[in-house]
């Protein structure tokens, strides 16, 4: 009798913790954001099956986009670019608040990426890894280059490189002793200020070696020695630092500009639970420290830095004193129609000789 | 009853064609054409309208990036012929058996591998620090290294290796059905080899000259991955711009149109090709 009760509750355990809620988590995000062993370790405590797509910002609006919001149960674009998105497209759909485990996030920065991401009164996102872009500079060659507008000093003529993209203009237009996020609500002015950041990238333009697509590329334009002072990503300066002591990540004078990427569920989703599970089990600390590790920028968990390599946070102190950090601009949530004049802009740009 | 059967197996035999047709470039078309005359006035607003068309011819910039990417498609088919034509010659008319088959399989083994390792192997002998200005100055030639990538060079020579083959296979299908005996009779009539290959081996060539020049042609102004990597700051392309419309921009309205655009009037080229080397469409796609 006890023996058939045993059984039966062992075959029925075994049946049902896996079979409850096993999933197939359809996840849209960044190199580096998902790592082999936290989605082995996700997978054995939860059943759920991860299914990984690697993107950007741009690529994953636009992905959503021409599903109407399927194809994904869980996406992470930075939390400047969801408003505008779901106002335009309506490819998410709101957070559920009572499903996630709120504990795990550091109180200010959940708080300020709710009020970023609030449309009609929902919260659609929740913060994930933030980090900033500035300039990756070899200091043996390039020791001068301090803030954005020093790429176009004649000592780094051809040894130049940035990204055709809009990080440029606006890193630019601060650099400038402009304020491009002031404007942001007033499309004459922020139209005056991109009038004057284009005229200055257009006299820039013989500077440039090339204008960068992709991460790898600028780390091999860097490693190589053909571009000694680039905008970039924090993590890729700190990378290339790890393996030429020369090239470092350095925040401009006018302030890095700051970005966070978030957690939001797609409209169409079909696994929300799985979803949900991810974001509880990656904000754990330990987790949110071995992502850390492999992307290596920071993330919003509450003691989340505590088990990161000392070698990461040397790098990240180097690069950031408190001034610097406070001096950090981050990205507000960009009005529907902006990124239009923007990309007029880039063009022009990029067809000026 | 046998017309029934028969008209049944041609119904058949229809159906794949048909479908192809219908569904993979008919049906995607019209609905590219209609998303191209919506023009956006406001957050999910929409009017039907020829404003994206009218965007590409009032803004110089994006018809000025089309006549770049049509010339230089031109320049790269020029350039593929004059390279391709001595090579097709030699293997179809100057080789015989084995030496033929293995310099036709030489021809495509670079085929072999994906366009996107080809390219990069391009990036690899041309930058500051690859094969060849390394090479250079090991040997002295030069005294500091010298940048051959992201320049419109750059661009031209990997859309000639990327599309030589499409240009030599024709070639030699045509000059090998040419009659060895016809030009041994040009000689024998007193012939130069200038004139033989003016009078006799061109005119015999040229329905493959002519397809080609229409495959490679359409292979370059349709190519992303070549100029996007081997480009420089100033080396804008088409495609490159439709895919910023679509992906960066979010502005499918445009990025259709463009996409419209770059269909028709690269149609009339290739028409304009015909009516000028006097050639037919069904004569040039029939004979190779």
């Amino acid at each position: 009798m006890k023996s058939t009760l045993v059984t039966s509750l062992v075959v029925a355990t075994a049946l049902a913790a896996p079979a409850a809620n096993a999933d197939t988590l359809r996840l849209l995000t960044w190199g580096g954001y998902a790592p082999e062993e936290v989605i082995a370790k996700f997978e054995a405590e939860t059943g759920h099956t991860v299914e990984v797509t690697t993107s950007n910002n741009e690529e994953m609006i636009a992905k959503l986009r021409a599903t109407n919001g399927g194809g994904f149960d869980l996406a992470q674009p930075s939390q400047d670019r969801i408003t505008s998105a779901q106002e335009e497209f309506g490819i998410y759909k709101p957070m559920d608040m009572s499903k996630v485990n709120a504990d795990l996030f550091i109180p200010s920065m959940l708080k300020a990426t709710a009020g970023n991401t609030t449309f009609e009164g929902e919260v659609y996102g929740l913060p994930h890894v933030w980090g900033t872009s500035g300039l990756v500079v070899n200091t043996a060659q390039a020791g001068d280059v301090q803030d954005y507008t020093d790429l176009c000093d004649a000592s780094v003529a051809g040894k130049v490189s940035y990204r055709l993209k809009r990080p440029t203009l606006i890193g630019f237009a601060y650099s400038m002793g402009l304020d491009p996020f002031a404007a942001y609500g007033d499309t004459a002015k922020y139209q005056d200020i991109l009038n004057q950041v284009e005229a200055k990238l257009t006299d820039c333009k013989p500077n440039v070696k090339t204008y960068w697509g992709g991460g790898d590329e600028i780390k091999n334009l860097l490693r190589s020695g053909e571009v000694v002072a680039s905008m970039a990503w924090d993590t890729g300066g700190w990378q290339l630092n790890a393996d030429n002591p020369d090239i470092t990540f350095v925040a401009p004078d006018s302030g890095a500009l700051g970005w966070i990427d978030t957690f939001v569920l797609p409209a169409r989703g079909r696994a929300d639970d799985a979803a949900y599970d991810w974001i509880n089990f990656v904000m754990r600390p330990d987790i949110a420290a071995m992502i850390t590790n492999t992307a290596g920028n920071f993330t919003a968990a509450v003691d989340g830095d505590a088990g990161v390599s000392a070698d990461l946070k040397a790098r990240y102190q180097g690069s950031f004193d408190q001034s610097a950090i406070d001096n950090i601009k981050w990205y507000p949530p960009v009005p529907a129609g902006l990124e239009a004049l923007e990309g007029a802009t880039l063009d022009r740009i990029n067809a000026a000789n | 009853m046998t017309s029934d059967t028969s008209k049944l197996g041609f119904y058949l035999l229809l159906a794949p064609i048909f479908l192809w047709l219908v569904l993979l470039i008919i049906l995607p078309h019209i609905g590219l054409f209609m998303v191209s005359i919506s023009e956006k006035i406001g957050p999910r607003e929409y009017q039907t309208g020829f404003g994206n068309y009218a965007t590409f011819f009032g803004e110089p910039l994006y018809w000025r990036t089309f006549a770049r990417t049509a010339i230089m498609s031109i320049l790269a088919t020029a350039l593929t012929l004059i390279l391709g034509f001595p090579i097709a010659y030699y293997i179809a008319k100057l080789t015989r058996g084995r030496t033929k088959t293995t310099l036709f399989l030489m021809c495509m083994i670079p085929f072999w591998v994906s366009e996107l390792v080809r390219t990069f192997g391009w990036m690899i002998l041309l930058r500051e620090t690859g094969v060849i200005s390394t090479t250079l100055q090991s040997l002295g030639l030069i005294s500091g290294p010298v940048e051959l990538l992201y320049n419109d060079a750059a661009i031209m020579v990997g859309l000639v290796y990327t599309s030589i083959l499409f240009m030599i296979v024709p070639l030699v299908t045509t000059l090998d059905s040419l009659d060895d005996s016809l030009i041994e009779a040009g000689y024998d009539l007193g012939g130069t080899t200038t004139s033989i290959m003016r009078e006799i081996v061109i005119p015999h060539a040229m329905p493959g000259i002519v397809s080609g020049c229409i495959v490679v042609f359409m292979l370059s102004l349709g190519n992303y991955l070549t100029p996007i990597l081997l480009g420089g700051k100033d080396s804008l392309w088409f495609t490159g711009m439709i895919y910023t419309q679509f992906i960066t921009r979010f502005n499918w309205e445009f990025g259709s149109a463009l996409g419209f655009l770059l269909l028709a009037l690269s149609s009339a080229i290739v028409f304009l090709g015909l009516k000028m080397s006097r050639q037919s469409l069904s004569d040039t796609m029939g004979r190779t």
